[in-house]
């Protein structure tokens, strides 16, 4: 009998302990479902994320023509390039580059397929100092100048004389139809 | 410390309130019969004039966001209205702004306080860590508010600030976003940021509550830093205390308005009066004067520590440069307090303020600035005057032949007699060697202070030869130099040894200064 009370009161406990365990569980799933929305409201809000993809219709650029499109609130370089220009890219992926990369490497989609010759997106970003470098027409390396620290990039964005380290970053795109591109 | 409250309610009134609200015994307790040490010295007066400046802060901000407005578009102009447009809003801006300055000054001096008179020794470790989160907090809102005005400095200062962020690996990049509440700093983020600078001041009163509660429970600390032992070595709060620091607060409102009224630009860079463009970055981006030391923290790594990327690893010694802070209380060993009786200590302090200042000063500065070298910048020019110019075709078989080929043409030209040549590679198998077979050859050494002077000194030299000479070899020699960033590493390592070596082992090794009987013994008798 003494025993079977023993037993009884320590079921007790146990049994309280539990509850206590449960209602403190409880407690905290309750207090984080409540904090998350606070937290997650400061995440990008669906009108910015709608506006982390760019399109751009590349019937508005011609030939020998860029235009600087914004992309998740930064610009980027959709060049039209001329014929003269991409022979000049693709000779050079010989030259002696401070960042060697192949002008075919620099086109590539997102996806992994090959981009077209005649288009090329990049980020216009210097990577020195992060200015927005300018296309000079018949400069020596034909393509990008940086006017803050005087860095020159040829017809596809590579580095080739001043103190940037890096090629200008092409950006991710995906040709959506024959004429229309999708940055992001 | 503070002993049985000696209030005693004179009216029929404050007997009334004192029964039910016992505020006025709080405030009688706290700042009127409150004993201090007798023996404080004018170091111990930045404490008010901190609280002097965090209620201008608020006052002031809370009048400025009656016209701010938090949008992209009209900020600035809105900041710009203030100033021209709003009754006496030159004035209220102004003490903002250089209210921010002023604050970190007095938190500066009141930080170096603590440190030289060891009050964060126990029994006041809570009190220094509460500093420390108060500290913490001042340079967030001094960051967000920064940010505000919408100028060229505030843009890219938030925008390289939420970049370091996204240095963290795996997370870094989603809490970027998150914070900036976008890709890039934008309408979500000035929102949010004035959100925040609206909210922390708040915050940072609450902490100063607190703080000044942790401090009447323990005690002041004194400049001996030896505990008071009777009432005879205190003095009541009012009027001796508040006397002294309404003199000391005067002479600091008296600096303030010198900012305010004579140079109240003097303090930001000039850069933030140009509208946010991002589109344009300003040649250099560099954040207000007092977080200065921590910018040169940040950029005094320019190599990787094994998988630690020199941008991470800056990030990581500039936060734990302000967190090593927060252990300092176990870091000393010392259990002599204050530093007048540490000799050795004192010295290790002494050069640890002035790396604090040097490392200000590397801040602000360009961190390629090359501030010793043991050589100028050199070349060596080789050109050949005169001689027969050839050019041939090379061709490779193959891709991975090329290098074979190109210099088989080399040794080719090299045989014929050239003293010179140079190979273009233009595809995959194909290009050309130019050589130049005869001729004279010439050589010059030019030199330059700095690297791009030295290529302006090779571009004169080629136009002097000009067309002469088709082609030239230069040899450039860099000599080893000692850079601002070189600079800010050997402070920054002095700076966390002083925490993490220096103290923890002089506390053990140090044998410190007597201390005088008249301080050890009272000396007046039966005076408590």
């Amino acid at each position: 009998m003494a025993e079977a009370a023993h037993s009884a009161h320590e079921g007790d406990t146990t049994r309280r302990d539990f509850i206590y365990i449960a209602a403190g569980s409880v407690a905290t799933v309750g207090v984080a479902a409540t904090i998350w929305p606070f937290i997650d409201q400061m995440n990008p809000a669906a009108d910015t994320r709608a506006m982390s993809t760019t399109e751009v219709d590349l019937t508005a650029v011609p030939e020998g023509q860029q235009i600087k499109v914004m992309w998740q609130g930064k610009p980027v370089f959709v060049r039209h390039r001329t014929a003269v220009e991409i022979a000049a890219a693709q000779r050079d992926d010989y030259a002696t580059l401070k960042d060697p990369q192949k002008d075919a490497d620099r086109l590539v989609q997102e996806n992994g397929e090959a981009g077209q010759p005649a288009w090329l997106i990049l980020q216009a970003s210097c990577t020195h100092l992060g200015c927005v470098p300018t296309f000079v027409e018949g400069s020596q390396f034909g393509g990008w100048f940086c006017p803050c620290h005087g860095s020159d990039y040829d017809t596809s964005g590579r580095i080739r004389r001043g103190p940037a380290p890096k090629n200008l970053a092409p950006a991710p795109y995906l040709f959506t139809g024959p004429t229309a591109i999708r940055i992001g | 410390m503070s002993g049985p409250s000696t209030y005693e309610p004179k009216s029929g009134i404050t007997r009334w309130l004192d029964r039910r609200l016992p505020i006025l015994r709080l405030a009688h307790d706290s700042f009127v019969a409150y004993p201090t040490p007798r023996n404080l010295n004018y170091w111990w007066t930045f404490g008010a004039m901190l609280s002097f400046c965090l209620i201008v802060q608020i006052v002031t901000g809370i009048v400025l966001a009656m016209h701010y407005v938090p949008h992209i578009d009209m900020a600035f102009a809105s900041v710009q209205r203030l100033e021209r447009d709003v009754p006496f809003g030159w004035l209220i801006q102004n003490i903002h702004a250089v209210g921010a300055s002023m604050f970190f000054l007095a938190v500066y001096i009141h930080m170096f306080r603590g440190l030289y008179y060891g009050s964060y020794k126990a029994p006041r470790e809570l009190l220094w860590i509460l500093g420390c989160v108060i500290y913490f907090l001042m340079v967030a809102t001094g960051f967000l508010g920064y940010t505000l005005p919408w100028g060229q400095m505030s843009f890219w200062a938030a925008t390289v600030i939420t970049n370091l962020i996204g240095a963290l690996p795996l997370v870094g990049e989603s809490i970027k976003n998150w914070l900036m509440g976008g890709f890039s700093v934008d309408q979500p983020t000035i929102n949010r940021f004035f959100s925040l600078h609206y909210l922390l001041p708040f915050v940072i009163a609450g902490v100063v509550g607190l703080h000044v509660w942790a401090l009447h429970e323990a005690g002041q600390n004194n400049p001996v830093g030896v505990d008071v032992k009777s009432k005879a070595d205190t003095v009541p709060f009012t009027p001796h205390a508040t006397i002294k620091d309404l003199f000391a607060t005067t002479l600091f409102v008296i600096l303030f308005a010198v900012f305010v009224f004579y140079m109240p630009d003097a303090l930001g860079h000039a850069d933030n009066f140009i509208p946010a463009n991002p589109l344009q970055t300003p040649p250099e981006i560099v954040p207000e004067w007092y977080l200065l030391p921590f910018y040169a923290i940040l950029r005094a790594f320019d190599f990787n520590i094994g998988p630690i990327d020199s941008k991470l690893a800056g990030v990581l010694a500039m936060f734990a440069s302000i967190g090593v802070m927060f252990i300092l209380p176990w870091l000393d060993t010392s259990r002599v307090r204050s530093m007048r009786y540490r000799p050795i200590a004192r010295q290790f302090f002494v050069i640890f303020a002035l790396v604090c200042l040097a490392l200000g000063w590397c801040g602000g500065q360009n961190p390629g600035l090359v501030l010793f070298k043991v050589a100028p910048f050199s070349a060596t020019m080789n050109w050949v005057t005169g001689g027969q110019v050839t050019e041939r075709p090379i061709q490779a078989t193959s891709e991975s032949e090329w290098q074979q080929a190109a210099d088989a043409a080399v040794a080719e030209l090299r045989s014929q007699g050239a003293s010179m040549t140079a190979v273009v590679r233009e595809g995959a198998t194909n290009g050309s060697i130019t050589g130049v077979i005869g001729g004279t050859p010439q050589t010059r050494a030019v030199d330059g202070d700095t690297a791009d002077l030295l290529e302006e000194h090779v571009s004169e030299v080629k136009a002097e030869v000009g067309q002469a000479a088709p082609f030239f070899s230069i040899e450039r020699h860099s000599p080893a130099r000692f850079t601002v960033t070189n600079f800010s590493l050997l402070l920054t390592i002095y700076y966390f040894l002083f925490f993490l070596v220096i103290l923890p082992v002089l506390g053990l090794r140090e044998r410190p200064e007597r201390v005088p009987d008249t301080i050890a013994k009272p000396v007046t008798q039966g005076a408590s």
